[in-house]
């Protein structure tokens, strides 16, 4: 029984039903990490939103269910479902300038959640913050609980968010685009700081990215998604040595190579698109009529 | 590592001297206005029709103790303004907080929880909004009889809008952080994510907003007087004073320029004094 499953989900905007994602299913594994990639606006992010239970007002859940650890979370009443999930699940946000609550201390962030919400003692929780700083490595972590969030930069936002999701040992983590709203160099720490408390942690993960780069190196497993449809699901050896779908072959063509830096940027060719856009129309017509 | 804090948490700001005038002209208000009868000259309500209309202090044929002269009947206007400042800062207080109040809790709620209850209350407040304000207090205070609770009232009923839209756009952005989301995915309630997390990010605006209404409360108190709607006639009232001041302003300019010059201050002073608090207030800014 995998920990996390999302069965035939379909979301669509409450103003004018338009689909977002169409049918999609997919499988975690405790422990395991598992990529979802596609293009802006293929639906990755609204996947992990719908299992946090932060869909944006405007989107509607028109079917599926979501089981997290053996409960389909679609089937609980609101407070109840936000119980479970806070107690299984947490969020590593995209943009850490935004993701910290910009008018209180760092400490209290962290700690709340455990106090209020799990029930722990204040000294135990701020015990373990101050652990958890360290392991992300920010030095001196006793001084930064006591600091704004604007004091701070932002990849060192980032592994405060970090430490901050793994607090209440969770089994599933969120990652929502992480690595985005930092530059290159701090994009690497960060990934290879999620990569080892993953790792240390036996935490499972779900990868949402438009980095194939950074799907290899982190994940076991991915989704290919396009315009919310999931067009192939593997394990990261497969589809790096023979993606199925022509669509996943011609975005690892265009993935620029390291190793040729002169050689021109390969867009996805038309035909395949064409050849998507024209399957998505299909399967509406099927569904919607 | 330690540098990556780059200094920001470092920077400390000065209070401004934007905040120093405009809290001690208030100060000064409300010390005068608390010891009134200590610090006036005069009884602000004893005729002298042998004193009327004496000029300011340093123009010639002025008496000694009625520093800034007296009106057409006698009256010392310095004893009227500080009188007056009684019932000026009572309102600016009282309405300020109670408007404050109830219009930052109504956006507060349509903002962040946005559905039905936001439509209830941008629906209510374009409504509110389309009644002229000082029409609609004038009648008000007619209607239910003039005296101090008449004229809060009215300010409350009138000028809670001014927060309530404010506050709710604020608070729509702020619901838009990704920090919102992480509260709720750690399982906090819709309300205590309101009161937790929008609430103190709002705080800085709703200061800001308080002391402006503050000085619009003690305009729209010297308009009520102006038109004789305020507290009974006897009590001395800014407003009262310049609706006076107005009748002999070519006979006795300073009867109706000082109440003026007064009432010009004190509303910049609310004013400023909300700039000057939000740069301390704000962390983001601090």
């Amino acid at each position: 029984m995998s920990f996390l499953s999302v069965k035939n989900l379909t979301l669509r905007l409450r103003d004018n039903r338009a689909p977002l994602l169409r049918d999609v299913s997919l499988e975690v594994s405790a422990g395991e990490v598992h990529g979802l990639v596609g293009e802006s606006g293929a639906g990755k992010s609204m996947i992990g939103k719908a299992v946090l239970g932060i869909l944006p007002r405007a989107v509607e859940i028109a079917g599926g269910e979501i089981w997290l650890d053996g409960v389909d979370l679609l089937a609980l009443p609101p407070a109840a479902r936000r119980k479970r999930v806070g107690g299984l699940a947490a969020l590593i946000p995209q943009d850490p300038l935004t993701a910290l609550n910009p008018s209180r201390r760092i400490g209290p962030q962290i700690t709340d959640r455990l106090v209020d919400i799990l029930g722990w003692k204040r000294a135990e929780a701020e015990a373990r913050a101050l652990d958890l700083l360290g392991e992300v490595q920010i030095n001196d972590p006793a001084r930064v609980m006591r600091q704004y969030p604007h004091e701070l930069s932002g990849g060192m936002r980032q592994r405060i968010l970090i430490a901050s999701a793994f607090a209440a040992e969770p089994k599933l983590i969120v990652a929502d685009e992480p690595t985005t709203a930092l530059d290159v160099t701090v994009q690497k720490q960060i990934l290879r700081l999620i990569a080892g408390m993953q790792a240390r942690h036996g935490t499972a993960l779900l990868f949402v990215t438009h980095d194939l780069g950074v799907v290899s190196k982190v994940c076991q497993s991915l989704s290919v998604l396009y315009a919310g449809r999931i067009l192939e699901q593997s394990t990261v050896r497969d589809f790096f040595a023979a993606p199925s779908h022509p669509y996943s072959a011609a975005l690892l063509g265009a993935t620029p190579k390291y190793t040729d830096p002169e050689g021109s940027l390969t867009p996805v060719p038309e035909a395949i698109i064409a050849g998507l856009r024209a399957e998505i129309a299909a399967y509406d017509e099927a569904h919607h009529g | 590592m330690a540098d990556l804090t780059d200094g920001r948490g470092a920077v400390k700001r000065r209070i401004g001297t934007r905040l120093w005038l405009a809290g001690g002209w208030l100060t000064l208000l409300l010390l005068a206005a608390v010891f009134a009868p200590l610090v006036a000259p005069q009884d602000p309500l004893a005729q002298d029709l042998f004193l009327t209309r004496l000029p300011p202090f340093w123009e010639k044929g002025a008496e000694a103790g009625y520093w800034l002269g007296t009106d057409s009947l006698g009256r010392d206007v310095l004893s009227r303004i500080i009188y007056g400042a009684r019932l000026a800062l009572v309102v600016a207080l009282v309405a300020g907080s109670i408007t404050c109040i109830i219009g930052s809790a109504l956006g507060l709620m349509a903002g962040f929880l946005r559905g039905w209850v936001d439509l209830v209350i941008s629906r209510l407040i374009d409504i509110w909004m389309a009644f002229p304000p000082v029409l609609f207090s004038i009648l008000l205070i007619a209607v239910i009889g003039p005296g101090l609770h008449s004229i809060i009232l009215a300010i409350v009923i009138i000028d809670w809008t001014r927060f309530a839209r404010v506050i709710r756009a604020e608070a729509m952005a702020q619901g838009a952080m990704d920090y919102v989301a992480s509260a709720q995915v750690a399982g906090r309630g819709r309300i205590g994510t309101m009161l937790r997390e929008i609430l103190p990010n709002v705080l800085p605006t709703i200061v800001v907003l308080l002391t402006l209404e503050m000085g619009i409360a003690v305009i729209v108190e010297a308009i009520l007087s102006f038109v004789n709607l305020s507290i009974s006639t006897d009590d001395p009232t800014w407003g009262g004073m310049i609706a006076e001041g107005r009748a002999s302003v070519y006979q006795a300019w300073w009867v109706l320029v000082f109440p003026l010059i007064t009432l010009f201050l004190t509303v910049l002073a609310f004013s400023q004094l909300g700039e000057g608090l939000k740069d301390r207030f704000d962390p983001v800014l601090r």
